[in-house]
């Protein structure tokens, strides 16, 4: 089923509008393999599981998960950096699942990504004036001559010094680092960018300038964002909406202000309530879940809901035998949970100032 | 008041390079008292963790000049040989790092690493310690520990890597543990799980706790006293209420400000970071190190080092600003956007 919420009220209703991207029942697996000669084929990592997804041009689609959800397989599939073993992928009304070669290469100029680790993205033997025109280089966009002058613009534009060109990577701090990141994936005017935990790795005052950073990005090219991280408050910040991931699943998909007041699947209500919060009135107002344990391997998921050998509001045989799928809630709000939680289960909102 | 468990006097820990001399903890004082949890808030490089390692012996003056005085249980830390820091780290003082993968030798079993730390304090017998071991193991919420002492680190997830490097770190029964970014390479439900702990085994053990983070949200749950360092000092410190409804200084409001936050209604809501970098540790800015990036300095703030002063109580603050000013700044730039 699709996932359609419209939360701005001056743009057209999304059911007339197109997906950017428009992801159909797709699956990965990997397979695990026995033998070195003769190999055979003993299981699979079930690393995405049946997700469809739509995500519309212009806005922020968050996903969030524990390691291990399939988070990012599912945006390296959307990529196309993984075939998936199952499923379709439309970009732009096309269906881009099997390109090969040279479509795929002209593909590539639509989607980028942002890296995690702004250490191991960036070679350290080039500079980041190379680095940064590349893309160039490789696809054509920009006659040869006009190539440092174009690269010295996206540097001013992500907030580098364009005197810096002829620095290299080690010259940087993370944040920095991460903006020459930006820069990269920005080069060739993609429609959408994949952003795989842009921001974890580095400190809370530059994580802020980067997300500040992402959203004048996103204004100025009316950029399509992927994001995702396993702080859901980053992800709820920069999202206009958020998908909850469980063991190659989306659980649940809402608006982040929906997900956040009335969260419905108890994983996103476990973790909403994980979140640390710098305000300790508001934090002791919130009703711990705590999950017992860690996430079930997913070469073997567990039968009928995923998460029910973790869920504390599980009920047998039901949760164990039948697999739940994904139902209207609240306007926007799908999850897939047979015994939904309460609304304003985990955090109590009230309109009033928090008491000091 | 009691005596304090720990009580650091004016400690420098300064390394000579071939740049410069690098200031990383430039004269910090404070006390701990028995039972407390201590926050340490900082960004890199803020001196937060050199200032611990510094405390549990791990930086020697053969590294580093150290200046200042480490008082531990009456007994000035910097002074005792090492034969004797020996005894005192791991027995009374334990730490535990962020990464618990790099933390524990790949080589030998979880079990045998914990039973080995227990006979270099202790003599008791192997087997003794092994069962000490899988004791404490279990303690920590280890499922079936006499199994799992015989595994290899490997074969523990992340969160349980670092629940055995807190067996590890308890197994002695330690009067200060020390937890440096214990939870930052953990996923949210995780690093919930992992400090609910530390909180349950502090009670249990009557130890006393520091936490160093970055993350002030980290440590709004489980600290009672909070201190905000930046580029070798500490620039504010005080209760978990006065730093949380009540900062005094612009480096905190930034921090307060750069975190996203979960009730906001709108998605997209601006953030307010700290403009710039941290400064150079062989350059630290004159006057007060945060003047370049801080949006309220004047011109005493790039002459003159402001000093730890204590506004009331146990809050302090290291910052030129009028206390009325403050307190009207932390309400229109910080409390606005709860």
């Amino acid at each position: 089923m699709s996932v359609q919420v419209n939360e701005r009220p001056d743009e057209a209703p999304v059911e007339e509008r197109r997906p950017l991207v428009r992801i159909r029942g797709v699956r990965k697996l990997f397979p695990i393999t026995r033998g070195i000669i003769f190999q055979k084929h003993i299981g699979d990592v079930h690393a995405v599981d049946g997700v469809d997804l739509d995500i519309y041009p212009g806005e922020t689609v968050g996903l969030v998960g524990e390691t291990g959800c399939g988070k990012s397989t599912l945006a390296r599939v959307v990529m196309r950096l993984y075939d998936a073993t199952e499923g379709t992928i439309e970009f732009d009304g096309r269906d881009i699942t099997d390109l090969k070669g040279r479509e795929l290469r002209l593909l590539r100029r639509d989607m980028q990504m942002i890296f995690q680790d702004p250490f191991a993205s960036l070679n350290p033997r080039k500079t980041i004036g190379s680095i940064i025109g590349e893309p160039f280089r490789l696809h054509h966009t920009v006659p040869r001559n006009r190539i440092k002058a174009e690269v010295q613009q996206l540097m001013e534009l992500v907030g580098l010094n364009p005197e810096h060109y002829n620095r290299y990577p080690h010259e940087f701090s993370g944040g920095q680092r991460q903006r020459i990141g930006v820069a990269r994936s920005l080069a060739l005017r993609p429609k959408l960018i994949v952003c795989d935990e842009p921001v974890s790795a580095l400190d809370v005052s530059i994580q802020a300038q980067i997300l500040n950073l992402l959203e004048d990005l996103q204004e100025e090219f009316n950029l399509t964002y992927l994001f995702i991280a396993h702080d859901l408050a980053v992800v709820k910040h920069v999202s206009d909406r958020v998908a909850v991931m469980y063991l190659g699943k989306i659980v649940e998909m809402a608006a982040g202000a929906t997900l956040y007041r009335n969260p419905k699947h108890p994983y996103t209500g476990a973790l909403l309530s994980a979140v640390p919060i710098a305000d300790p009135d508001l934090a002791a107002q919130k009703k711990r879940i705590i999950l017992e344990g860690d996430v079930p391997s997913p070469i073997d998921p567990p039968s009928g809901c995923r998460f029910h050998p973790r869920c504390p509001n599980a009920q047998f045989p039901k949760c164990r035998d039948e697999e739940p799928f994904l139902e209207p809630h609240h306007p926007g709000q799908v999850a897939a949970c047979h015994f939904p939680l309460e609304d304003r289960a985990v955090i109590e909102t009230t309109d009033a100032e928090p008491v000091h | 008041m009691a005596e304090p468990l720990l009580e650091v006097r004016d400690l420098r820990v300064h390394f000579p390079t071939d740049d410069g001399l690098v200031k990383a903890v430039d004269g910090i004082s404070f006390t701990l008292a028995a039972g407390e949890t201590l926050g340490v808030v900082g960004e890199s490089g803020s001196g937060k963790s050199v200032s611990f390692l510094t405390v549990m012996g791990l930086i020697t003056k053969n590294q580093a000049r150290i200046q200042g005085e480490i008082v531990f249980q009456g007994q000035d830390l910097l002074k005792l040989p090492p034969e004797e820091m020996r005894n005192v780290r791991g027995a009374k003082i334990s730490m535990i790092f962020q990464d618990p993968m790099t933390s524990l030798h790949p080589y030998y079993k979880v079990g045998t690493q914990i039973a080995e730390a227990i006979r270099t304090h202790q003599k008791v017998s192997k087997r003794e310690a092994r069962e000490q071991a899988v004791e404490m193991l279990r303690r920590v919420g280890i499922p079936r520990p006499d199994e799992r002492a015989d595994q290899y680190p490997h074969e523990f997830s992340g969160g349980m890597r670092q629940r055995a490097m807190i067996a590890m770190a308890l197994s002695l029964n330690p009067d200060l543990l020390i937890a440096d970014e214990p939870t930052t390479a953990l996923d949210v439900t995780v690093q919930a799980q992992i400090l609910d702990l530390i909180d349950r085994l502090k009670q249990e053990f009557n130890a006393s706790v520091v936490i160093i983070t970055h993350d002030l949200g980290v440590v709004a749950e489980h600290c009672d006293h909070i201190q905000v360092m930046y580029a070798g000092k500490i620039v504010e410190a005080g209760g978990r209420r006065d730093i949380y409804y009540g900062a005094h200084h612009p480096y905190t409001w930034g921090l307060l400000s750069s975190i996203p936050r979960l009730a906001e209604e709108e998605a997209h809501e601006r953030l307010n970071p700290i403009r710039g970098l941290p400064p150079s540790l062989i350059f630290v800015p004159p006057g007060c190190a945060f003047h370049p990036r801080c949006p309220h300095a004047f011109d005493r703030c790039r002459t003159e080092v402001p000093a730890l002063l204590p506004a009331n109580g146990h809050h302090a603050s290291a910052c030129h600003l009028a206390l009325e000013d403050k307190e009207r700044i932390f309400q229109e730039t910080v409390m606005v956007r709860r």
